[in-house]
């Protein structure tokens, strides 16, 4: 069983708490540190952005997340030896990198697939890749062991579910709202029902996302999710801690979402 | 070959094209490719389409031959298809108007463009005026800066501009921007995209909606020369003048077709805007096709004079025909097509669109080398007075 399944599995039915952090951000020396960190205050899943110059579908904190990350020039390679670096002391928690397709392309997907899998990786996340072009990429993936993991809007209909579902592993992220990450337009009792409707086509666990902003947020989500995504939430805060104290001010937001989950 | 017929139903061109947004979008590109297909089967909609084109743009724009110019060559005659002489000065509004018409029967009241040089944002807001929408151009802040009057323009027309802070501050932040504008308000807003690129159907309804330039130019040259040109030429940035002009003569043969991207300070000092010359295969707002970008995959700043060429990615019809061999691409550098942009100034009384130089300036380069019976016809896909301050500038003028 892959590191996801095993996770999700031991929370026998307890909620999991999934942080995205971008990798490279504040520094890249700092990133192994920070994901340490996260586990120390309850992570179940790591979510490591993959930085891009072009983040389409990230609102303004994940963008400047990647700026950060991009002026000391850390691309995909780099992000899979801070993975291999992670699991030096860490084997049992998963992590999936979350991204955009062209870095992943440009190494080519067979490339990539292998990488990730000796790196330790156990999900990926293109955000720009629907299933509908995802075939090659999913396959790749899938070969290595490495679960093609992908998002499901408000807006998608339901008979697309079936066709995500077809290449989705892992778990499926369920983008909460109409926007970009880090919004604030987010409609709990909206989410609950659509989450209701995709169970009847969906057998992976449901991780949700976006503009999830605190522990009360996280706890209403969590009634209804399978996991809670906070990204934007903690990107702020490395944002305004100094790289001194950017690992305990995230372990103790992680510890005061986990606790809010009550898993 | 087969009857060219492209793309394929989930929008490829070959390899390229396609669809790559986040899920929140694809529906909206459903629905939109949905809408088209009525529409493309609605003789009203071409109808009223064709009656805009008339009344409102003052189609069809004439071709023109340059006869000082190609007297002065000694080879070739160039003859210009005269795009600048559109409302608005520009090839964009044969797009916007389409778009805008589609939008209409979609019942969205708010629409939403990207521009660079700001020639998509004023075509945007005209229609968006003239159909009595709500308009909101996304602008890269350096942009803004360069093209003050363009700004001043589209606010005349009642539309909201947003300087664009992320990134390089250009237009393809300016795309970032508008397509999460989009994702946020995907249920009230048309995304109106300017270039033949893009998710599809953007691609093929944009080339759609500006082969009028191609359709027109196939009618014209006969009954001007009796028979088609020897070359077609036009400038590459996302590509959308260019393919408007090319897609009716894909199947003509014997029309040789040319693409000129924005060489900037030269293809080989890497400070261009040519990825077809000098790119590789990439996925980028929503597309596979020819990018500029690093070995890891991260897109690179681009360089032009033209603020409508300088874009890393071109339409992936484009990136399909180069690897097909139906049309070649050509880079033309900063310095060349100044250089055409003056020639054209004095020989012929028109003020072209630095963007239309390249194309311009690939004819009088090599006019010379063909026979004086042979024909180039350039699209001049628009004018120049929105780049006098530009030029001016390089000139060590200021205005």
């Amino acid at each position: 069983m892959s590191r996801i399944a095993n996770r999700f599995a031991a929370l026998a039915g307890k909620k999991a708490l999934i942080p995205f952090i971008t990798a490279g951000d504040p520094n890249p020396g700092l990133t192994v540190s920070l994901m340490h960190g996260l586990v120390e205050g309850g992570a179940d899943i790591i979510e490591l952005g993959v930085p891009f110059s072009d983040p389409m579908a990230d609102g303004p904190v994940i963008q400047r997340a990647s700026e950060r990350a991009l002026a000391h020039k850390v691309g995909l390679k780099d992000v899979l030896a801070m993975v291999v670096e992670f699991r030096k002391t860490d084997d049992v928690t998963p992590v999936v990198l979350m991204g955009y397709l062209n870095p992943v392309f440009a190494m080519g997907y067979t490339e990539f697939s292998k990488a990730a899998r000796a790196a330790g990786v156990d999900g990926v996340l293109t955000v720009d890749c629907p299933p509908e072009e995802a075939g090659e990429l999913a396959a790749a993936l899938s070969a290595e062991s490495v679960d093609p993991i992908f998002l499901l809007a408000p807006t998608t209909p339901e008979a697309r579910v079936a066709e995500v579902a077809r290449l989705a592993r892992g778990y499926v992220y369920y983008v909460s709202l109409k926007g970009v990450t880090g919004a604030a337009n987010l409609d709990i009792d909206e989410v609950g029902r659509k989450i209701a409707a995709l169970r009847q086509h969906l057998s992976l666990p449901i991780g949700v996302g976006f503009g999830i902003r605190d522990g009360e947020t996280a706890r209403r989500v969590a009634e209804v999710a399978d996991a809670v995504v906070v990204g934007s939430r903690l990107v702020q805060e490395i944002e305004a801690a100094t790289p001194e104290t950017a690992k305990e001010r995230l372990t103790a937001l992680v510890a005061g979402l986990k606790s809010a989950i009550g898993a | 070959m087969d009857r060219y017929d492209m793309p394929d139903a989930r929008g490829h061109f070959g390899p390229y094209g396609g669809i790559y947004v986040a899920e929140t979008l694809m529906a909206a590109l459903d629905e939109l490719k949905a809408e088209y297909e009525r529409a493309k089967n609605d003789p009203a909609f071409w109808e009223e389409y064709r009656y805009e084109l008339k009344h409102y743009v003052g189609r069809p724009s004439p071709v023109y031959h340059a006869r000082r110019l190609s007297e002065k060559l000694g080879g070739a005659q160039i003859y210009l298809k005269r795009e600048d002489l559109n409302h608005t000065g520009a090839h964009k509004v044969n797009n916007t108007i389409g778009q805008a018409l589609l939008a209409r029967r979609m019942g969205k009241k708010r629409v939403i463009a990207e521009t660079g040089a700001g020639q998509h944002g004023v075509a945007s807001a005209t229609v968006a005026a003239r159909y009595g929408m709500e308009c909101v151009v996304y602008m890269g802040a350096e942009d803004v800066k360069r093209q003050a009057p363009n700004v001043y323009r589209m606010k005349l027309l009642g539309a909201t501009v947003v300087p664009v802070e992320s990134g390089s501050k250009t237009l393809k932040d300016a795309l970032n921007e508008a397509m999460r504008d989009w994702v946020t308000n995907v249920d009230s807003t048309f995304y109106i995209l300017g270039t033949a690129a893009g998710p599809h159907p953007y691609p093929m309804l944009v080339r759609d909606f500006q082969c009028v330039i191609g359709d027109e130019a196939k009618v014209q040259m006969p009954e001007m020369i009796g028979r088609q040109p020897d070359v077609v030429v036009a400038c590459v940035g996302g590509g959308s003048n260019a393919i408007g002009m090319f897609y009716p003569y894909i199947d003509v043969s014997g029309v040789r077709i040319v693409g000129v991207e924005a060489g900037g300070d030269g293809v080989a000092s890497g400070r261009h805007a040519a990825p077809l010359s000098a790119g590789k295969p990439g996925v980028l707002h929503g597309f596979k096709s020819y990018l500029m970008q690093d070995e890891n995959g991260q897109i690179v700043e681009t360089h032009s004079v033209s603020a409508g060429l300088d874009y890393p990615g071109v339409g992936p019809e484009h990136s399909y025909l180069k690897d097909l061999g139906r049309a070649e691409y050509d880079a033309i550098n900063d310095d060349e097509a100044l250089a055409a942009f003056h020639e054209l100034c004095r020989s012929e009384g028109i003020i072209p669109a630095l963007e239309s130089s390249h194309a311009l300036a690939w004819a009088i380069k090599h006019a010379p080398t063909m026979g004086k019976d042979q024909v180039i016809l350039v699209n001049l896909s628009g004018r120049g007075d929105k780049d006098i301050n530009t030029v001016a500038g390089l000139s060590g003028i200021q205005l």
